[in-house]
């Protein structure tokens, strides 16, 4: 059964993923980068789990993280808004500039990193609390009180997430009511309403059947224009359609430690990684040809 | 092709199957006997003596000679309800913000494991050793107060409170801690606004338990309390009361006494139970409509 409010209709699964790729033009390269990484590292106590990640990423692209499990995607995602700092053990080296100031300098707060660079997880987890609250929740620990200044917030959020026509008669309700899709739709309004310059997207659609990830992806080429996006994704198809630039990951085995490192092997322009990769891990990978 | 037969097999599978049942329900019967003896003893025995003169049972004083037959249980009620707030006002905060400390900073450090053994360990100390420990420390300089045993019964709720309490935060999924920082929340705002409420309907009715089991206490109250016959508002100066107290010392009075002390005993568990009821519509309260 449809539900009685009108909903956008999802875009048309698209037949190939050479075809329009082929169309894009290469996005720009030019200009400051948001993210520049020189040789990071990350280390869980002892193991190192990623090593020698070096690249750029440029503002108001969706660049999209690929790869096996494993292989330190999500690892190197949570290096840049400094998530690791929560996880005892965890450490990251190497130079990582966000609009050129080192994120780890001594003198960067991690909170302030956090505000500017946003996080929507694989799970979607709202908060068990309204959907007006789980939207509020951000500007109201940045000091905003002013409840019209907050009616406000949460509308336009809602509605850059397009999810405001679905819960505006139940703001108040619990967050937890909502569908798995609605509620990571949720999970991204929040982000927003912070007004980040960043959101960084760790499979946000692998909870989510096809039709709540059209609507997502949708979503992300909608707040491109606003956001500079970084989403990791072990779906390919997902990386084609909505990314202007892939990298691909992989995990190399460590014969003296027999410990699996993670590795960057590609980046580039999404349509030249996918019709043309440079690496043959890379093409073994895209094709399916990967263990 | 022939039908397929889909008729259960007597198999040796039922037969257990069968007998697991049975034995559940004949668990569960053998749970209930003793808690509806328990109360339907109480109710028939303390009834009468509590409905008789109500309220006169909960308003008076107790009878000055014992073998006096009638009411009053009045100090005792204000007597239990005085210590079990002072205790309640002491242990659950220091109790809930211990165990925010035990699970939020201090993790495996090496400072927290020690002070959750030693909470461990008090969970096991005897109550009457916890008594003896504030007549020492307390009642010996102080006299008889309810403070004395409002300090002896915090002093037994303090290592469950933290306890609970710890668990409760242990439940709180990370991903919520970890969708507050994505938003540039600091850790104690986090704690504030999204672990606590979270865990709070969890820690509310573990410091009820304790709350309770506190309110029952006698060991504790012996040397502290003191067995005053009369009202005592005062939480500091002069001897109290309380209900288990009563309860043991009419217990072993002559029959006039034994009446009130069924009353006391109804009186108390009636108290309890009003208590639970109280927190649990507090805590309903809390949770949201979906």
């Amino acid at each position: 059964m449809e539900p009685a409010i009108a909903m956008p209709r999802p875009p048309r699964p698209q037949a190939g993923v050479l075809l329009p790729l082929e169309r894009r033009s290469a996005p720009a390269l030019e200009g400051e980068p948001v993210f520049d990484l020189e040789d990071v590292e990350v280390f869980y106590g002892s193991f190192r789990a990623v090593r020698g990640v070096s690249m750029k990423i440029q503002k108001n692209q969706i660049t999209a993280f690929i790869g096996p499990s494993g292989c330190g995607k999500t690892t190197v995602l949570r290096a840049f808004n400094r998530m690791h700092d929560t996880t005892p053990g965890a450490r990251v080296t190497g130079k990582l500039r966000y609009h050129g100031v080192d994120l780890y300098g001594p003198e960067v707060s991690a909170t302030e990193v956090r505000r500017r660079i946003g996080m929507v997880f694989q799970k979607p987890n709202p908060f068990p609390k309204s959907i007006y609250d789980n939207i509020a929740f951000g500007p109201r620990i940045n000091g905003v009180r002013d409840k019209q200044q907050l009616d406000e917030v949460v509308q336009r959020s809602l509605r850059a997430a397009a999810l405001w026509d679905e819960v505006k008669d139940r703001l108040d309700k619990s967050a937890l009511g909502l569908s798995g899709g609605q509620q990571q739709r949720l999970c991204i309004a929040r982000t927003i309403a912070v007004e980040p310059d960043v959101v960084l997207m760790d499979e946000p659609c692998s909870a989510l059947d096809p039709i709540a990830t059209a609507r997502i992806e949708e979503l992300m080429r909608e707040l491109k224009s606003r956001f500079t996006i970084v989403i990791v994704t072990h779906n390919m198809q997902q990386a084609a359609r909505t990314s202007d630039r892939t990298a691909f990951f992989t995990a190399e085995l460590d014969s003296k430690t027999d410990q699996r490192t993670g590795i960057l092997v590609e980046y580039d322009a999404t349509a030249k990684l996918f019709s043309n990769p440079r690496d043959e891990r890379t093409e073994n990978y895209i094709t399916g040809r990967f263990g | 092709m022939t039908a397929p037969d889909l008729r259960a097999r007597r198999s040796w599978r039922s037969v257990q199957d069968r007998l697991v049942t049975g034995l559940m329900i004949a668990a569960v019967v053998a749970v209930f006997v003793p808690l509806v003896a328990v109360l339907v003893s109480l109710i028939a025995r303390g009834g009468g003596i509590v409905l008789d003169s109500f309220p006169a049972f909960f308003t008076e004083e107790v009878p000055r000679f014992s073998r006096r037959e009638g009411p009053g249980m009045g100090p005792a009620v204000i007597g239990t309800l005085l210590a079990t707030a002072a205790a309640t006002a002491m242990a659950v905060p220091l109790g809930v913000l211990g165990a925010i400390y035990l699970h939020e900073y201090g993790g495996r450090g090496r400072f927290a494991r020690l002070v959750r053994f030693m909470a461990t360990v008090m969970t096991g100390v005897p109550s009457i050793v916890m008594g003896l420990f504030i007549y020492i420390l307390w009642t010996i300089r102080f006299g008889f107060s309810a403070f004395g045993g409002a300090l002896a019964l915090a002093c037994l709720m303090l290592p469950v409170v933290i306890g609970a309490s710890e668990q409760m935060l242990r439940l709180v999924p990370n991903h919520l801690r970890e969708a507050s920082y994505a938003l540039g929340a600091t850790r104690s705002r986090t704690i504030l606004t999204v672990v606590l409420p979270a865990a709070l309907p969890g820690i509310v009715s573990g410091c009820l338990l304790a709350v309770a089991r506190a309110a029952g206490e006698t060991a504790p109250l012996l040397f502290a309390v003191g067995a005053a016959k009369a009202f005592n508002w005062s939480v500091l100066d002069e001897a109290n009361t309380a209900l288990s107290m009563q309860i043991f010392s009419n217990a072993m009075d002559v029959p006039a006494a034994q009446d009130r002390a069924w009353g006391a005993a109804l009186t108390l568990v009636l108290l309890t139970f009003l208590l639970t009821l109280t927190a649990r519509l507090v805590t309903g309260r809390f949770a949201l409509k979906r």
